[in-house]
Protein backbone atom coordinates (compact mmCIF):
# COMPACT_ATOMS: atom_id res chain seq x y z
CA UNK A 1 0.00 0.00 0.00
CA UNK A 2 2.02 2.98 -1.26
CA UNK A 3 -0.40 5.57 0.21
CA UNK A 4 0.07 4.26 3.72
CA UNK A 5 3.82 4.15 3.19
CA UNK A 6 3.88 7.75 1.96
CA UNK A 7 1.85 8.83 4.96
CA UNK A 8 4.20 7.00 7.32
CA UNK A 9 7.20 8.54 5.56
CA UNK A 10 5.88 12.08 5.99
CA UNK A 11 4.88 11.57 9.61
CA UNK A 12 8.30 10.10 10.37
CA UNK A 13 10.06 12.91 8.51
CA UNK A 14 8.21 15.64 10.37
CA UNK A 15 8.82 13.94 13.72
CA UNK A 16 12.49 13.31 12.96
CA UNK A 17 13.20 16.87 11.81
CA UNK A 18 11.21 18.48 14.63
CA UNK A 19 12.94 16.32 17.22
CA UNK A 20 16.35 17.01 15.67
CA UNK A 21 15.70 20.75 15.85
CA UNK A 22 14.56 20.27 19.41
CA UNK A 23 17.81 18.52 20.31
CA UNK A 24 19.73 21.64 19.32
CA UNK A 25 17.31 24.34 20.41
CA UNK A 26 15.96 23.06 23.74
CA UNK A 27 17.83 24.54 26.69
CA UNK A 28 17.31 21.61 29.06
CA UNK A 29 20.08 19.07 28.36
CA UNK A 30 18.03 16.15 29.65
CA UNK A 31 15.18 16.95 27.30
CA UNK A 32 17.63 17.23 24.39
CA UNK A 33 18.89 13.75 25.15
CA UNK A 34 15.31 12.43 25.17
CA UNK A 35 14.58 14.18 21.87
CA UNK A 36 17.70 12.57 20.45
CA UNK A 37 16.18 9.20 21.36
CA UNK A 38 13.07 10.25 19.42
CA UNK A 39 15.25 11.03 16.39
CA UNK A 40 16.84 7.58 16.64
CA UNK A 41 13.45 5.88 16.82
CA UNK A 42 12.16 7.77 13.76
CA UNK A 43 15.28 6.76 11.84
CA UNK A 44 14.46 3.17 12.79
CA UNK A 45 11.03 3.83 11.30
CA UNK A 46 12.68 4.83 8.00
CA UNK A 47 14.59 1.57 8.01
CA UNK A 48 11.32 -0.34 8.43
CA UNK A 49 9.86 1.57 5.48
CA UNK A 50 12.81 0.42 3.39
CA UNK A 51 11.99 -3.12 4.60
CA UNK A 52 15.26 -3.39 6.50
CA UNK A 53 13.70 -4.72 9.70
CA UNK A 54 16.97 -6.06 11.03
CA UNK A 55 18.66 -2.69 10.74
CA UNK A 56 15.67 -0.97 12.34
CA UNK A 57 15.66 -3.30 15.32
CA UNK A 58 19.41 -2.97 15.79
CA UNK A 59 19.07 0.80 15.54
CA UNK A 60 16.60 0.82 18.43
CA UNK A 61 18.62 -1.69 20.42
CA UNK A 62 21.92 0.18 20.14
CA UNK A 63 21.01 3.83 19.76
CA UNK A 64 17.99 4.04 22.05
CA UNK A 65 18.85 1.27 24.46
CA UNK A 66 22.55 1.96 24.83
CA UNK A 67 23.70 5.31 23.44
CA UNK A 68 20.82 7.42 24.76
CA UNK A 69 21.20 5.80 28.15
CA UNK A 70 24.91 6.56 28.03
CA UNK A 71 24.16 10.22 27.27
CA UNK A 72 21.68 10.40 30.11
CA UNK A 73 24.19 8.85 32.50
CA UNK A 74 26.68 11.48 31.33
CA UNK A 75 24.20 14.29 31.93
CA UNK A 76 23.38 12.87 35.34
CA UNK A 77 27.03 13.08 36.33
CA UNK A 78 27.42 16.64 35.03
CA UNK A 79 27.32 19.54 37.43
CA UNK A 80 25.05 22.53 36.84
CA UNK A 81 22.91 20.81 34.25
CA UNK A 82 20.01 23.18 34.84
CA UNK A 83 22.01 26.04 33.34
CA UNK A 84 21.84 24.35 29.97
CA UNK A 85 24.53 24.58 27.35
CA UNK A 86 26.99 27.12 28.64
CA UNK A 87 28.95 28.66 25.72
CA UNK A 88 32.70 28.19 25.81
CA UNK A 89 35.82 28.70 23.70
CA UNK A 90 35.05 25.75 21.44
CA UNK A 91 32.12 27.52 19.77
CA UNK A 92 33.98 28.63 16.64
CA UNK A 93 35.69 25.26 15.94
CA UNK A 94 32.34 23.55 16.55
CA UNK A 95 30.61 25.80 14.02
CA UNK A 96 33.36 25.08 11.50
CA UNK A 97 33.18 21.34 11.99
CA UNK A 98 29.39 21.33 11.75
CA UNK A 99 29.43 23.43 8.56
CA UNK A 100 32.03 21.20 6.93
CA UNK A 101 29.99 18.12 7.84
CA UNK A 102 26.82 19.72 6.48
CA UNK A 103 28.52 20.64 3.19
CA UNK A 104 29.95 17.14 2.89
CA UNK A 105 26.61 15.48 3.53
CA UNK A 106 24.75 17.73 1.09
CA UNK A 107 27.41 17.00 -1.54
CA UNK A 108 27.05 13.27 -0.90
CA UNK A 109 23.25 13.47 -1.10
CA UNK A 110 23.39 15.37 -4.41
CA UNK A 111 26.00 13.14 -5.98
CA UNK A 112 24.36 9.86 -5.02
CA UNK A 113 22.53 8.08 -7.82
CA UNK A 114 19.08 7.71 -6.19
CA UNK A 115 17.63 4.98 -8.36
CA UNK A 116 15.16 2.49 -6.93
CA UNK A 117 16.86 -0.89 -6.87
CA UNK A 118 15.79 -3.23 -9.67
CA UNK A 119 13.29 -5.99 -8.95
CA UNK A 120 15.84 -8.82 -8.95
CA UNK A 121 18.10 -7.05 -6.50
CA UNK A 122 15.13 -6.26 -4.28
CA UNK A 123 14.26 -9.94 -4.12
CA UNK A 124 17.84 -10.75 -3.22
CA UNK A 125 17.77 -8.19 -0.41
CA UNK A 126 14.50 -9.66 0.87
CA UNK A 127 15.97 -13.15 0.80
CA UNK A 128 19.05 -11.93 2.63
CA UNK A 129 16.92 -10.35 5.32
CA UNK A 130 14.73 -13.37 5.74
CA UNK A 131 17.85 -15.19 6.78
CA UNK A 132 18.27 -13.82 10.23
CA UNK A 133 21.87 -13.15 11.16
CA UNK A 134 22.57 -16.18 13.28
CA UNK A 135 20.18 -18.37 11.37
CA UNK A 136 22.07 -17.87 8.17
CA UNK A 137 25.03 -20.02 9.06
CA UNK A 138 23.50 -22.88 11.01
CA UNK A 139 20.56 -25.03 10.18
CA UNK A 140 17.82 -26.37 12.36
CA UNK A 141 14.50 -28.20 12.39
CA UNK A 142 11.57 -26.55 10.75
CA UNK A 143 13.76 -23.98 9.10
CA UNK A 144 15.97 -25.68 6.58
CA UNK A 145 18.00 -22.52 6.17
CA UNK A 146 21.16 -24.58 6.02
CA UNK A 147 21.53 -24.76 2.29
CA UNK A 148 20.78 -21.13 1.43
CA UNK A 149 23.44 -19.55 3.54
CA UNK A 150 23.50 -15.97 2.38
CA UNK A 151 22.78 -12.76 4.17
CA UNK A 152 24.40 -10.51 6.64
CA UNK A 153 26.22 -13.22 8.58
CA UNK A 154 27.89 -14.52 5.44
CA UNK A 155 29.08 -11.01 4.61
CA UNK A 156 30.30 -10.32 8.13
CA UNK A 157 32.22 -13.55 8.52
CA UNK A 158 33.23 -13.72 4.86
CA UNK A 159 34.03 -10.61 2.86
CA UNK A 160 34.21 -8.18 5.75
CA UNK A 161 35.92 -10.38 8.30
CA UNK A 162 38.90 -8.04 8.69
CA UNK A 163 36.94 -4.87 9.52
CA UNK A 164 34.67 -6.98 11.74
CA UNK A 165 37.60 -8.29 13.75
CA UNK A 166 39.24 -4.85 13.82
CA UNK A 167 36.09 -3.34 15.30
CA UNK A 168 35.91 -6.03 17.95
CA UNK A 169 39.56 -5.39 18.81
CA UNK A 170 38.83 -1.68 19.07
CA UNK A 171 35.92 -2.36 21.41
CA UNK A 172 38.08 -4.62 23.54
CA UNK A 173 40.73 -1.90 23.76
CA UNK A 174 38.07 0.63 24.77
CA UNK A 175 36.78 -1.78 27.39
CA UNK A 176 40.20 -2.32 28.91
CA UNK A 177 40.89 1.41 28.77
CA UNK A 178 37.64 2.11 30.57
CA UNK A 179 38.52 -0.44 33.23
CA UNK A 180 41.97 1.06 33.70
CA UNK A 181 40.50 4.55 34.08
CA UNK A 182 37.75 3.44 36.43
CA UNK A 183 40.04 1.50 38.73
CA UNK A 184 40.92 3.53 41.71
CA UNK A 185 44.61 4.29 42.00
CA UNK A 186 46.66 1.87 44.03
CA UNK A 187 44.07 -0.91 44.26
CA UNK B 1 -18.37 -6.48 -1.80
CA UNK B 2 -16.46 -9.10 0.07
CA UNK B 3 -12.77 -9.38 0.75
CA UNK B 4 -10.71 -12.52 0.73
CA UNK B 5 -7.16 -12.81 1.98
CA UNK B 6 -4.85 -14.50 -0.43
CA UNK B 7 -4.29 -18.01 0.84
CA UNK B 8 -0.52 -17.63 0.58
CA UNK B 9 -0.61 -14.48 2.75
CA UNK B 10 1.00 -14.81 6.14
CA UNK B 11 -2.15 -13.39 7.72
CA UNK B 12 -4.34 -16.08 6.15
CA UNK B 13 -3.48 -18.63 8.80
CA UNK B 14 -4.15 -16.13 11.60
CA UNK B 15 -7.68 -17.18 12.57
CA UNK B 16 -8.73 -14.10 14.56
CA UNK B 17 -7.36 -11.71 11.99
CA UNK B 18 -8.98 -13.49 9.06
CA UNK B 19 -12.36 -13.71 10.80
CA UNK B 20 -12.50 -9.97 11.52
CA UNK B 21 -11.15 -9.15 8.07
CA UNK B 22 -13.76 -11.18 6.27
CA UNK B 23 -16.69 -9.99 8.38
CA UNK B 24 -15.73 -6.31 8.05
CA UNK B 25 -14.85 -6.82 4.42
CA UNK B 26 -18.48 -7.66 3.58
CA UNK B 27 -19.66 -4.11 4.20
CA UNK B 28 -16.56 -1.93 3.95
CA UNK B 29 -13.72 -1.56 1.43
CA UNK B 30 -10.84 -3.97 1.78
CA UNK B 31 -8.23 -1.53 3.01
CA UNK B 32 -10.58 -0.43 5.82
CA UNK B 33 -11.07 -4.08 6.71
CA UNK B 34 -7.30 -4.52 6.68
CA UNK B 35 -6.86 -1.67 9.16
CA UNK B 36 -9.80 -2.64 11.37
CA UNK B 37 -8.67 -6.26 11.65
CA UNK B 38 -5.23 -5.11 12.74
CA UNK B 39 -6.70 -2.67 15.26
CA UNK B 40 -9.00 -5.34 16.70
CA UNK B 41 -6.05 -7.65 17.17
CA UNK B 42 -4.03 -4.86 18.79
CA UNK B 43 -7.01 -4.06 21.04
CA UNK B 44 -7.12 -7.69 22.16
CA UNK B 45 -3.38 -7.59 22.93
CA UNK B 46 -3.60 -4.38 24.96
CA UNK B 47 -6.42 -5.78 27.04
CA UNK B 48 -4.68 -9.11 27.43
CA UNK B 49 -1.64 -7.35 28.89
CA UNK B 50 -3.66 -5.17 31.27
CA UNK B 51 -6.00 -7.98 32.31
CA UNK B 52 -2.99 -10.22 32.76
CA UNK B 53 -1.41 -7.57 34.98
CA UNK B 54 -4.57 -7.46 37.12
CA UNK B 55 -4.72 -11.25 37.45
CA UNK B 56 -1.01 -11.39 38.30
CA UNK B 57 -1.36 -8.81 41.10
CA UNK B 58 -4.09 -10.97 42.59
CA UNK B 59 -2.22 -14.23 41.97
CA UNK B 60 1.01 -12.88 43.39
CA UNK B 61 -0.60 -11.73 46.59
CA UNK B 62 -2.49 -14.99 47.02
CA UNK B 63 0.53 -17.19 46.29
CA UNK B 64 2.83 -15.05 48.45
CA UNK B 65 0.24 -15.39 51.19
CA UNK B 66 0.39 -19.17 50.89
CA UNK B 67 4.20 -19.09 50.96
CA UNK B 68 4.16 -16.94 54.06
CA UNK B 69 1.53 -19.08 55.79
CA UNK B 70 -1.20 -16.45 55.69
CA UNK B 71 -4.37 -16.01 53.69
CA UNK B 72 -3.86 -13.13 51.29
CA UNK B 73 -6.68 -11.01 49.90
CA UNK B 74 -9.88 -13.08 50.03
CA UNK B 75 -12.67 -10.61 50.79
CA UNK B 76 -14.17 -9.56 47.52
CA UNK B 77 -15.40 -12.11 45.01
CA UNK B 78 -14.56 -15.80 44.95
CA UNK B 79 -11.06 -16.30 46.39
CA UNK B 80 -10.72 -12.51 46.44
CA UNK B 81 -10.61 -12.50 42.67
CA UNK B 82 -12.07 -8.98 42.41
CA UNK B 83 -9.31 -7.53 44.56
CA UNK B 84 -7.54 -5.88 41.56
CA UNK B 85 -10.77 -4.05 40.71
CA UNK B 86 -10.93 -2.68 44.22
CA UNK B 87 -7.27 -1.69 44.04
CA UNK B 88 -7.83 0.09 40.76
CA UNK B 89 -10.87 2.00 42.03
CA UNK B 90 -8.85 3.04 45.06
CA UNK B 91 -5.94 4.25 42.93
CA UNK B 92 -8.20 6.09 40.48
CA UNK B 93 -9.89 8.06 43.25
CA UNK B 94 -6.60 9.14 44.79
CA UNK B 95 -5.21 12.59 44.17
CA UNK B 96 -2.86 12.80 41.22
CA UNK B 97 0.09 14.65 42.72
CA UNK B 98 2.96 16.18 40.85
CA UNK B 99 5.93 17.33 42.89
CA UNK B 100 7.00 20.93 42.82
CA UNK B 101 9.96 21.64 40.58
CA UNK B 102 9.32 18.54 38.49
CA UNK B 103 9.58 18.50 34.72
CA UNK B 104 5.86 18.26 33.97
CA UNK B 105 5.97 16.94 30.40
CA UNK B 106 8.59 14.29 31.06
CA UNK B 107 6.94 13.32 34.34
CA UNK B 108 3.59 12.73 32.65
CA UNK B 109 5.06 10.78 29.74
CA UNK B 110 6.69 8.13 31.93
CA UNK B 111 3.67 5.91 32.70
CA UNK B 112 2.85 5.72 28.99
CA UNK B 113 6.43 4.89 28.10
CA UNK B 114 6.49 2.15 30.72
CA UNK B 115 3.41 0.37 29.35
CA UNK B 116 3.95 0.88 25.62
CA UNK B 117 7.05 -1.38 25.19
CA UNK B 118 5.24 -4.24 26.91
CA UNK B 119 2.35 -4.06 24.52
CA UNK B 120 4.73 -3.80 21.58
CA UNK B 121 6.52 -6.93 22.79
CA UNK B 122 3.31 -8.96 22.74
CA UNK B 123 2.89 -8.12 19.06
CA UNK B 124 5.40 -10.78 18.01
CA UNK B 125 4.41 -13.52 20.48
CA UNK B 126 2.42 -16.29 18.79
CA UNK B 127 -0.62 -17.35 20.85
CA UNK B 128 -1.42 -20.28 18.58
CA UNK B 129 -0.05 -21.52 15.29
CA UNK B 130 0.56 -18.44 13.11
CA UNK B 131 -1.52 -16.26 15.43
CA UNK B 132 0.66 -13.27 16.15
CA UNK B 133 -0.05 -9.67 15.25
CA UNK B 134 3.25 -9.43 13.39
CA UNK B 135 5.33 -12.48 12.62
CA UNK B 136 8.62 -10.63 12.27
CA UNK B 137 11.63 -12.55 11.06
CA UNK B 138 13.71 -10.73 13.68
CA UNK B 139 11.22 -11.34 16.50
CA UNK B 140 13.73 -12.13 19.26
CA UNK B 141 15.80 -9.04 18.50
CA UNK B 142 12.63 -6.96 18.30
CA UNK B 143 11.70 -8.01 21.83
CA UNK B 144 15.17 -7.13 23.14
CA UNK B 145 15.20 -3.78 21.33
CA UNK B 146 11.77 -2.72 22.49
CA UNK B 147 12.42 -3.78 26.07
CA UNK B 148 15.52 -1.59 26.14
CA UNK B 149 13.28 1.49 25.81
CA UNK B 150 12.17 0.85 29.40
CA UNK B 151 15.53 2.00 30.75
CA UNK B 152 15.03 5.43 29.17
CA UNK B 153 11.56 5.62 30.74
CA UNK B 154 12.97 4.75 34.16
CA UNK B 155 15.59 7.47 33.80
CA UNK B 156 12.89 9.94 32.83
CA UNK B 157 10.94 9.04 35.97
CA UNK B 158 13.97 9.45 38.21
CA UNK B 159 15.10 12.71 36.67
CA UNK B 160 11.77 14.48 36.33
CA UNK B 161 10.61 13.68 39.87
CA UNK B 162 13.09 16.15 41.33
CA UNK B 163 13.68 13.73 44.20
CA UNK B 164 16.96 12.24 45.35
CA UNK B 165 15.48 8.86 46.13
CA UNK B 166 13.81 8.67 42.74
CA UNK B 167 17.15 9.47 41.09
CA UNK B 168 18.98 6.82 43.13
CA UNK B 169 16.30 4.29 42.30
CA UNK B 170 16.53 5.12 38.60
CA UNK B 171 20.34 4.88 38.58
CA UNK B 172 20.19 1.52 40.32
CA UNK B 173 17.44 0.21 38.07
CA UNK B 174 19.26 1.20 34.91
CA UNK B 175 22.57 -0.21 36.15
CA UNK B 176 20.83 -3.53 36.77
CA UNK B 177 19.05 -3.39 33.40
CA UNK B 178 22.26 -2.78 31.45
CA UNK B 179 24.22 -5.46 33.30
CA UNK B 180 21.63 -8.19 32.96
CA UNK B 181 20.88 -7.40 29.33
CA UNK B 182 24.13 -9.07 28.28
CA UNK B 183 23.69 -12.57 29.78
CA UNK B 184 20.04 -12.58 28.67
CA UNK B 185 20.99 -11.75 25.08
CA UNK B 186 23.72 -14.39 25.09
CA UNK B 187 21.34 -17.01 26.46
CA UNK B 188 18.83 -16.21 23.74
CA UNK B 189 21.55 -16.53 21.13
CA UNK B 190 21.79 -20.24 21.95
CA UNK B 191 18.05 -20.62 21.38
CA UNK B 192 18.27 -18.75 18.10
CA UNK B 193 21.12 -20.98 16.94
CA UNK B 194 19.34 -24.24 17.61
CA UNK B 195 16.11 -23.01 16.06
CA UNK B 196 18.04 -21.40 13.18
CA UNK B 197 15.63 -18.51 13.20
CA UNK B 198 14.80 -15.37 15.14
CA UNK B 199 11.10 -15.61 14.36
CA UNK B 200 9.16 -16.71 17.43
CA UNK B 201 6.80 -18.81 15.36
CA UNK B 202 9.68 -20.78 13.84
CA UNK B 203 11.33 -21.16 17.25
CA UNK B 204 8.14 -22.76 18.60
CA UNK B 205 7.98 -25.14 15.65
CA UNK B 206 11.64 -26.05 16.13
CA UNK B 207 10.99 -27.28 19.66
CA UNK B 208 10.45 -30.97 19.04
CA UNK B 209 12.00 -31.14 22.48
CA UNK B 210 11.29 -28.03 24.58
CA UNK B 211 14.38 -25.83 24.77
CA UNK B 212 14.45 -25.72 28.56
CA UNK B 213 15.49 -29.37 28.31
CA UNK B 214 17.84 -28.82 25.37
CA UNK B 215 19.52 -25.81 27.00
CA UNK B 216 18.84 -25.82 30.74
CA UNK B 217 21.69 -23.39 31.28
CA UNK B 218 20.21 -20.82 28.92
CA UNK B 219 16.84 -21.19 30.59
CA UNK B 220 18.31 -20.60 34.06
CA UNK B 221 20.30 -17.58 32.90
CA UNK B 222 17.26 -16.18 31.13
CA UNK B 223 15.00 -16.59 34.16
CA UNK B 224 17.53 -15.09 36.57
CA UNK B 225 18.33 -12.22 34.21
CA UNK B 226 14.69 -11.50 33.57
CA UNK B 227 13.79 -11.42 37.27
CA UNK B 228 16.53 -8.82 37.61
CA UNK B 229 15.34 -6.82 34.62
CA UNK B 230 11.81 -6.83 35.95
CA UNK B 231 13.11 -5.40 39.24
CA UNK B 232 11.70 -8.28 41.17
CA UNK B 233 12.90 -9.59 44.46
CA UNK B 234 15.66 -10.75 45.11
CA UNK B 235 16.98 -8.14 42.65
CA UNK B 236 14.67 -5.29 43.66
CA UNK B 237 17.26 -2.84 45.00
CA UNK B 238 15.80 -0.25 42.65
CA UNK B 239 12.76 0.01 44.88
CA UNK B 240 14.13 -1.25 48.14
CA UNK B 241 11.55 0.13 50.54
CA UNK B 242 13.88 0.15 53.52
CA UNK B 243 16.55 2.13 51.68
CA UNK B 244 15.12 4.46 49.05
CA UNK B 245 11.33 4.54 49.66
CA UNK B 246 9.98 3.22 46.37
CA UNK B 247 12.78 4.02 43.94
CA UNK B 248 12.06 5.76 40.68
CA UNK B 249 8.28 5.84 41.15
CA UNK B 250 8.37 7.41 44.62
CA UNK B 251 6.59 10.55 43.45
CA UNK B 252 3.88 8.90 41.39
CA UNK B 253 0.35 8.63 42.71
CA UNK B 254 -3.17 7.99 41.49
CA UNK B 255 -3.65 6.95 37.88
CA UNK B 256 0.01 7.29 36.98
CA UNK B 257 1.01 5.00 39.83
CA UNK B 258 -1.64 2.53 38.70
CA UNK B 259 -0.14 2.53 35.20
CA UNK B 260 3.39 2.01 36.51
CA UNK B 261 2.19 -0.88 38.66
CA UNK B 262 0.36 -2.30 35.65
CA UNK B 263 3.61 -2.08 33.71
CA UNK B 264 5.50 -3.94 36.44
CA UNK B 265 3.03 -6.77 36.81
CA UNK B 266 2.16 -6.79 33.12
CA UNK B 267 5.90 -7.10 32.52
CA UNK B 268 5.92 -10.31 34.49
CA UNK B 269 3.12 -11.66 32.33
CA UNK B 270 4.72 -10.61 29.04
CA UNK B 271 8.14 -11.96 29.97
CA UNK B 272 6.52 -15.18 31.11
CA UNK B 273 4.76 -15.44 27.76
CA UNK B 274 8.07 -14.90 25.97
CA UNK B 275 9.86 -17.46 28.14
CA UNK B 276 7.05 -19.94 27.52
CA UNK B 277 7.40 -19.36 23.79
CA UNK B 278 11.18 -19.58 23.66
CA UNK B 279 11.83 -22.35 26.18
CA UNK B 280 8.64 -24.31 26.90
CA UNK B 281 7.41 -24.77 23.37
CA UNK B 282 4.76 -22.02 23.30
CA UNK B 283 1.47 -23.18 21.85
CA UNK B 284 2.63 -26.68 20.95
CA UNK B 285 1.04 -29.44 22.98
CA UNK B 286 -0.85 -32.70 22.68
CA UNK B 287 -4.40 -33.11 21.36
CA UNK B 288 -6.16 -30.75 19.04
CA UNK B 289 -4.33 -27.93 17.34
CA UNK B 290 -7.13 -25.59 18.42
CA UNK B 291 -6.01 -25.97 22.03
CA UNK B 292 -2.76 -24.07 21.33
CA UNK B 293 -3.92 -21.00 23.24
CA UNK B 294 -4.66 -23.19 26.28
CA UNK B 295 -1.16 -24.71 26.32
CA UNK B 296 0.27 -21.27 25.85
CA UNK B 297 -1.68 -19.91 28.81
CA UNK B 298 -0.78 -22.88 31.03
CA UNK B 299 2.91 -22.54 30.23
CA UNK B 300 2.81 -18.79 30.82
CA UNK B 301 1.12 -19.43 34.14
CA UNK B 302 3.85 -21.87 35.14
CA UNK B 303 6.54 -19.27 34.44
CA UNK B 304 4.63 -16.58 36.36
CA UNK B 305 4.41 -19.00 39.28
CA UNK B 306 8.19 -19.53 39.05
CA UNK B 307 8.77 -15.77 39.25
CA UNK B 308 6.54 -15.53 42.33
CA UNK B 309 8.33 -18.52 43.81
CA UNK B 310 11.73 -16.81 43.36
CA UNK B 311 10.37 -13.72 45.02
CA UNK B 312 8.99 -15.62 47.98
CA UNK B 313 12.17 -17.64 48.48
CA UNK B 314 15.20 -15.36 48.29
CA UNK B 315 16.10 -12.35 50.43
CA UNK B 316 17.08 -9.13 48.71
CA UNK B 317 20.68 -8.88 47.49
CA UNK B 318 22.95 -5.89 47.89
CA UNK B 319 23.74 -3.89 44.76
CA UNK B 320 27.35 -5.14 44.62
CA UNK B 321 26.15 -8.73 44.99
CA UNK B 322 23.72 -8.17 42.13
CA UNK B 323 26.48 -6.84 39.91
CA UNK B 324 28.82 -9.69 40.86
CA UNK B 325 26.05 -12.20 40.19
CA UNK B 326 25.53 -10.83 36.70
CA UNK B 327 29.12 -10.25 35.58
CA UNK B 328 30.88 -13.09 37.37
CA UNK B 329 28.23 -15.79 37.35
CA UNK B 330 25.52 -15.36 34.73
CA UNK B 331 27.79 -13.98 32.02
CA UNK B 332 30.31 -16.89 32.16
CA UNK B 333 27.43 -19.35 32.28
CA UNK B 334 25.85 -17.77 29.22
CA UNK B 335 29.22 -17.94 27.45
CA UNK B 336 29.68 -21.61 28.35
CA UNK B 337 26.19 -22.33 27.04
CA UNK B 338 26.89 -20.45 23.84
CA UNK B 339 30.16 -22.26 23.14
CA UNK B 340 28.76 -25.70 23.96
CA UNK B 341 25.63 -25.18 21.88
CA UNK B 342 27.65 -23.84 18.95
CA UNK B 343 29.87 -26.92 18.99
CA UNK B 344 26.89 -29.26 19.30
CA UNK B 345 24.98 -27.61 16.48
CA UNK B 346 28.10 -27.67 14.33
CA UNK B 347 28.81 -31.36 14.98
CA UNK B 348 25.30 -32.80 15.14
CA UNK B 349 23.38 -31.19 12.32
CA UNK B 350 23.02 -33.20 9.18
CA UNK B 351 24.21 -32.24 5.73
CA UNK B 352 20.91 -30.44 5.13
CA UNK B 353 21.57 -28.31 8.20
CA UNK B 354 18.66 -29.80 10.16
CA UNK B 355 18.74 -31.06 13.72
CA UNK B 356 16.61 -34.15 14.24
CA UNK B 357 14.72 -35.15 17.36
CA UNK B 358 17.57 -37.50 18.33
CA UNK B 359 20.10 -34.72 17.95
CA UNK B 360 18.07 -32.57 20.32
CA UNK B 361 17.88 -35.41 22.82
CA UNK B 362 21.68 -35.88 22.68
CA UNK B 363 22.11 -32.15 23.18
CA UNK B 364 19.76 -32.23 26.15
CA UNK B 365 21.78 -35.00 27.82
CA UNK B 366 25.14 -33.28 27.25
CA UNK B 367 23.85 -29.86 28.27
CA UNK B 368 22.33 -31.15 31.48
CA UNK B 369 25.77 -32.41 32.55
CA UNK B 370 27.38 -29.14 31.39
CA UNK B 371 24.81 -27.17 33.38
CA UNK B 372 25.53 -29.02 36.61
CA UNK B 373 29.30 -28.76 36.18
CA UNK B 374 29.27 -25.11 35.11
CA UNK B 375 27.05 -24.01 37.97
CA UNK B 376 29.16 -25.93 40.47
CA UNK B 377 32.43 -24.48 39.15
CA UNK B 378 31.37 -20.86 38.76
CA UNK B 379 29.26 -20.93 41.90
CA UNK B 380 32.34 -22.01 43.81
CA UNK B 381 34.46 -19.31 42.21
CA UNK B 382 32.26 -16.41 43.26
CA UNK B 383 31.08 -17.89 46.54
CA UNK B 384 32.98 -15.52 48.78
CA UNK B 385 31.95 -12.54 46.63
CA UNK B 386 28.26 -13.09 47.04
CA UNK B 387 27.91 -14.54 50.50
CA UNK B 388 27.51 -12.03 53.26
CA UNK B 389 30.83 -11.12 54.80
CA UNK B 390 31.36 -8.50 57.46
CA UNK B 391 34.42 -6.43 56.84
CA UNK B 392 36.91 -5.95 59.60
CA UNK B 393 36.75 -2.31 60.63
CA UNK B 394 40.05 -0.58 60.03
CA UNK B 395 41.53 1.49 62.77
CA UNK B 396 42.56 4.91 61.52
CA UNK B 397 44.54 7.00 63.92
CA UNK B 398 44.18 10.73 63.43
CA UNK B 399 46.33 12.88 65.66
CA UNK B 400 44.34 14.86 68.12
CA UNK B 401 41.12 12.97 67.51
CA UNK B 402 40.00 9.87 69.32
CA UNK B 403 40.20 6.72 67.18
CA UNK B 404 37.59 6.56 64.41
CA UNK B 405 36.47 3.49 62.55
CA UNK B 406 36.40 3.35 58.82
CA UNK B 407 34.66 0.37 57.39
Amino acid sequence: MPVVQDLAFWILSVVAIAAALGVVLVKDLFRSALLLAVVFISVAGFFVLMSAEFLAVVQVLIYVGAISVLFIFGIMLTRNVREGNVPNRLQIPAVMCASLLLVGMIAAAINTDWRPIPEAAAQMVDAAQTQSVAGATVGGPGAGYGEQDTGLAELLIGDFVLPFEAVSLLLLAALIGGLALARSRGS
Amino acid sequence: MSCQLASDSILYANGIYRLVYEIVGVVLPCWVAYAIAGLVFAFILVNAVLLGAAVITWGERRVLGRFQNRVGPNRWGPFGLFQPVADLVKLLTKEDLRPEGSDRVVFSLVPVLMVAPLILMTAVVPFARNTALASLNVGVLFILAVSSITSVAIFMAGWSSNNRYAMFGAARAVAVLISYEIPVVLSLLGVVMVAASMSLGTIVEAQALPFFLVQPLAFLVFMAGMSAELNRSPFDVAEAESEIIAGYHTEYSGVRFALIQAAEFGGVGVVAAIAATLFLGGWSGPWSEYLGWLWFLIKTGIIVFLFIWFRATYPRLRIDQIMAFSWKFLLPLAMVNLVVVTLEVFLLRGDDGVLTHTDLAIMAAINLAVTVIAIAVFGNLIKDRVTFRTRQPQQVVVPGVSTIEVS
